[in-house]
């Protein structure tokens, strides 16, 4: 975990799928209580290769246990898998970090 | 989902929302202020449509959707409800009753013909539409190309909804461990369509602590636009339809089904109406309008006016609820004015009152032998149940004529423009009731008639000029209660029959020998007689020589007659009449020897004692002669007559005579019994009843007896001429 600014980070990697939902929900967990001083949690989704339904309830669950901390979740460097999900949802709006589209969708 | 029983419905309702699109299209080039019909027009149309989405007919759908948007434009003023519009309209009427038709004969693919009529229609429908607003202007066979495209595109009338369907979808929480993500499920939506909005539901997901990460808590509001039929997007979900909640709204729906769908989700009401408004399927102005007036509508119950008052409840959960409420209690009160019921229910009622008749006059019979005073009585009390029973069970089956004469004015309408004449329907006694079944088997004879009165009774504008008649020809349907029948009158103030072609027709034909004298009755009988028609030119609509003996053996089948009477220059009525019903009957029982006959008691004019010259067949009832008929001749009853005989004086058609008998015994209802085929062929009995003491009476057909009483009279009238003229001679 690297303090970056106010915030902590976290990288996922890998799936942000349903195989991975209990060990994810763990590391979440203790990367939001391991929260001090900070404002707030960024996870990076840079390195994130497939995403599914309990992806996005994962990382729901998280911002508003976060919130409900008085801490901000920021979402960073989406990865496509992760921004054809937010697409086809219509998530963005829901989290609110601004999202950078790849230059040239592969 | 039984959807077949619903496909039931939707076909009855439409067939009869069809029928009142019918009548207000024919009513609505005369009327003063037609709005309302236009109105009845348009929401038969809508009401159908809407309807025919949910069941995925495309076909109904597409064509029908082309008639609205003419009719909506009709509605606004736009375009003018002229007599060859009101053409194309019943044309169409008639075509969206042939689709539905085709569904309800589950055929999945239409005619060729059918196919090619609607395009057809659908040419000239767009034509109507390009002409006046100048914007749907097509090519004529892009429009024919188009025409089966099912095309929403339309800009919504007032009040309706949003153009895509609507899906509200929740997933259970086994959905994920059952290794489907609901992710997959929206992606395939898409290919069929094109998602317009989605709103993802985040409520039911818990915070981090609390989540069980394989448990869905997903729900999705989704915008959908497709020209898919609701199985098609329902399927999309098969896999997990157990698991999951979906509800569909189709494109167009009124906003009342939005507020409903938002009464049936358990989330928040304000925040789904905010969800619908953000997913575009209704405005904000909409959802509004529509929660007011139906709140106006509505005197708000107290307790909703005071939680609201005190915030614990948001006031459009309060007004959506109270709107639900409302739709409830009004779909209610429509149900309770009416009931459905199987024919074959009443069928069985009817039979089961007829058992209870048969029964409760043996016992009635039984009584009376014991002398048991205070068991008679009873009887008596019992006896008056029963036939009330009986006449609230008949009561039942009837219904009026007035539906079957409606059904004319379109067979007029359309008759007369084939035939170029300019022929007006008049219609009265349409509250006249009667029996269903007869209602239903007298259609086709009727329609007969109406018709021959059109093509042959009414005669050519010029002719009319001629003869001092007003251009417009009229047919009259009339119908009134005499004596236990029904009488229909067909008239037309045409030409009349012509007695010389008639006579000349049927001495050619071999029916009449030549130089009898007949009367103008029997001569204008001769046209019942079968292969006889006196039209000149055989047109597609009569002439062909079926049809009058045709209408005359279908009205004897219901025991019924039917006569004629012309006056030449002025017009032909044919009379039609019709026992009431078909099942039960009051009946006067009198005795020939030891059997029992039957008179309905309608046709009962009085008895008086039995005074004859001998070897006369008339008596003098009150300084006018009555002919009668001695039923012991006619059925060839072995008994000596009794000392003192009766005659039972009976009314048919306006003609009197007497049946002579032996004993007279009184009122008894009567259930009649159709005689078996074997007996079909014997004249004067119309049927068979079982009496209290299981003995077997025998009902009297008393038009055929009328009949046969003036055949012998008139027989006897030729025969003294014949003779008075040989002995002139």
């Amino acid at each position: 975990m690297n303090a970056s600014g106010l915030a902590s980070s976290m990288d996922i990697e890998g799936e942000l799928t349903i195989y991975r939902a209990a060990e994810l929900r763990a590391s979440l967990q203790a990367a939001l209580a391991g929260l001090t001083g900070v404002d707030g949690l960024e996870l990076n989704l840079a390195a994130v290769t497939d995403m599914d339904s309990a992806g996005v309830q994962l990382l729901m669950a998280t911002k508003q246990s976060a919130r409900a901390a008085g801490r901000e979740l920021r979402l960073v460097g989406h990865s496509p898998a992760v921004l054809e999900v937010f697409e086809t949802l219509d998530l963005a709006a829901h989290f609110g970090d601004s999202l950078l589209m790849p230059a040239a969708p592969r | 989902m039984n959807l077949d029983l619903a496909l039931q419905t939707f076909i009855v309702e439409g067939r009869e929302l069809l029928d009142e699109m019918e009548a207000a299209l024919l009513r609505v080039a005369d009327e003063a202020e037609p709005a309302e019909s236009i109105n009845a027009i348009f929401r038969a149309a809508h009401t159908i449509k809407g309807s025919a989405g949910l069941f995925g007919l495309d076909g109904v759908v597409a064509f029908t959707h082309v008639v609205e948007s003419l009719l909506d434009e009709v509605r606004e003023g736009a375009i003018v409800l002229s007599e060859p519009l009101i053409e194309l309209l019943l044309a169409c009427s008639d075509h969206i009753g042939t689709l539905i038709d085709a569904v309800d004969a589950g055929q999945p693919a239409l005619d060729p013909q059918v196919e090619e009529a609607g395009a057809a229609l659908l040419v000239r429908l767009r034509d109507h539409l390009a002409a006046k607003t100048g914007t749907l202007a097509l090519p004529a066979s892009a429009a024919g190309e188009a025409a089966f495209e099912p095309a929403f595109e339309r800009s919504a009338a007032a009040g309706d909804g949003a153009e895509h369907w609507h899906l509200s979808l929740r997933f259970g929480p086994d959905v994920l461990r059952n290794g489907m993500d609901p992710l997959s499920f929206i992606r395939y939506l898409a290919t069929l369509g094109s998602i317009e909005r989605i709103v993802t539901l985040h409520d039911a997901v818990p915070a981090l602590e609390l989540l069980d990460p394989e448990a869905c808590c997903l729900g999705f509001e989704i915008a959908f636009k497709s020209t898919a039929d609701k199985a098609t997007i329902e399927n999309v979900f098969e896999f997990v339809i157990d698991d999951c909640k979906l509800r569909i709204v189709p494109p167009y729906s009124r906003i009342a089904e939005y507020i409903d769908l938002i009464g049936q989700l358990s989330e928040e009401p304000s925040r789904l109406g905010d969800i619908l408004v953000r997913c575009g399927s209704v405005t904000a102005h909409e959802l509004d309008a529509a929660l007011r007036t139906q709140q106006q509508a509505q005197p708000a119950p107290l307790i909703g006016c005071i939680l609201a008052g005190q915030g614990t409840v948001a006031p459009q959960v309060v007004e959506a609820a109270l709107a639900k409420q409302k739709q409830v209690k009004d779909v209610k009160a429509q149900e309770s004015q009416s009931v459905r019921v199987d024919a074959d229910k009443l069928d069985r009622l009817i039979n089961l009152v007829g058992e209870l008749i048969i029964a409760a006059a043996g016992a009635n019979l039984i009584a009376r032998r014991l002398r048991n005073v205070e068991l008679q009585e009873c009887n008596s009390t019992l006896s008056d149940l029963v036939e009330e029973v009986r006449d609230s069970a008949l009561q039942l089956r009837m219904v009026k004529i007035g539906a079957t004469f409606g059904r004319f004015k379109r067979v007029v309408h359309d008759v007369a423009r084939e035939l170029g004449k300019d022929v007006e329907l008049h219609v009265s006694g349409e509250d006249t009731e009667l029996d269903k079944t007869v209602v239903e088997k007298i259609g086709d004879p009727l329609m007969h008639l109406v018709r021959n009165a059109m093509d042959h009774g009414i005669d050519a504008p010029d002719v009319r000029a001629a003869r001092g008649k007003p251009a417009q020809g009229t047919v009259a349907l009339n119908a009134y209660h005499d004596s236990g029948s029904i009488v229909i009158e067909v008239s037309d103030d045409g030409g009349g029959l012509n007695r010389e072609k008639i006579l000349a027709k049927a001495v050619e034909r071999g029916l009449v020998e030549a130089g009898r004298n007949l009367s103008d009755a029997e001569i204008y009988g001769l046209i019942f007689e079968p292969g006889f028609s006196t039209a000149d030119q055989v047109t597609n609509l009569s002439g062909r020589g079926v049809g009058m003996d045709v209408v005359k053996r279908n009205i004897t089948a219901l025991r019924g007659s039917v006569a004629i009477t012309s006056e030449p220059g002025h017009g032909t009525t044919v009379t039609v009449r019709l026992p009431l019903t078909l099942a039960i009957i009051n009946g006067f029982q009198v005795g020939v020897g030891k059997s029992v006959f039957v008179v309905p008691l309608d046709m009962v004019d009085e008895c008086v004692e039995f005074s004859a010259e001998p070897g006369h067949d008339y008596t003098d009832l009150r300084g006018q002669a009555l002919p009668f008929i001695r039923l012991r001749e006619l059925f060839e009853v072995a008994d000596a007559a009794s000392a003192r005989q009766n005659i039972v004086v009976v009314k048919h058609a306006g003609q009197r005579f007497g049946l002579v008998v032996d004993t007279l015994m009184g009122e008894a209802q009567t259930v009649i019994k159709p005689l078996s085929k074997m007996f079909a062929q014997v004249k004067g009995i119309s049927g068979s009843s079982i009496l209290g003491s299981g003995d077997v009476a025998l009902i009297l057909d008393v038009p055929s007896l009328v009949q046969q009483a003036i055949d012998s009279t008139s027989q006897h009238a030729v025969d003294w001429s014949a003779r008075r003229a040989a002995l002139a001679n």
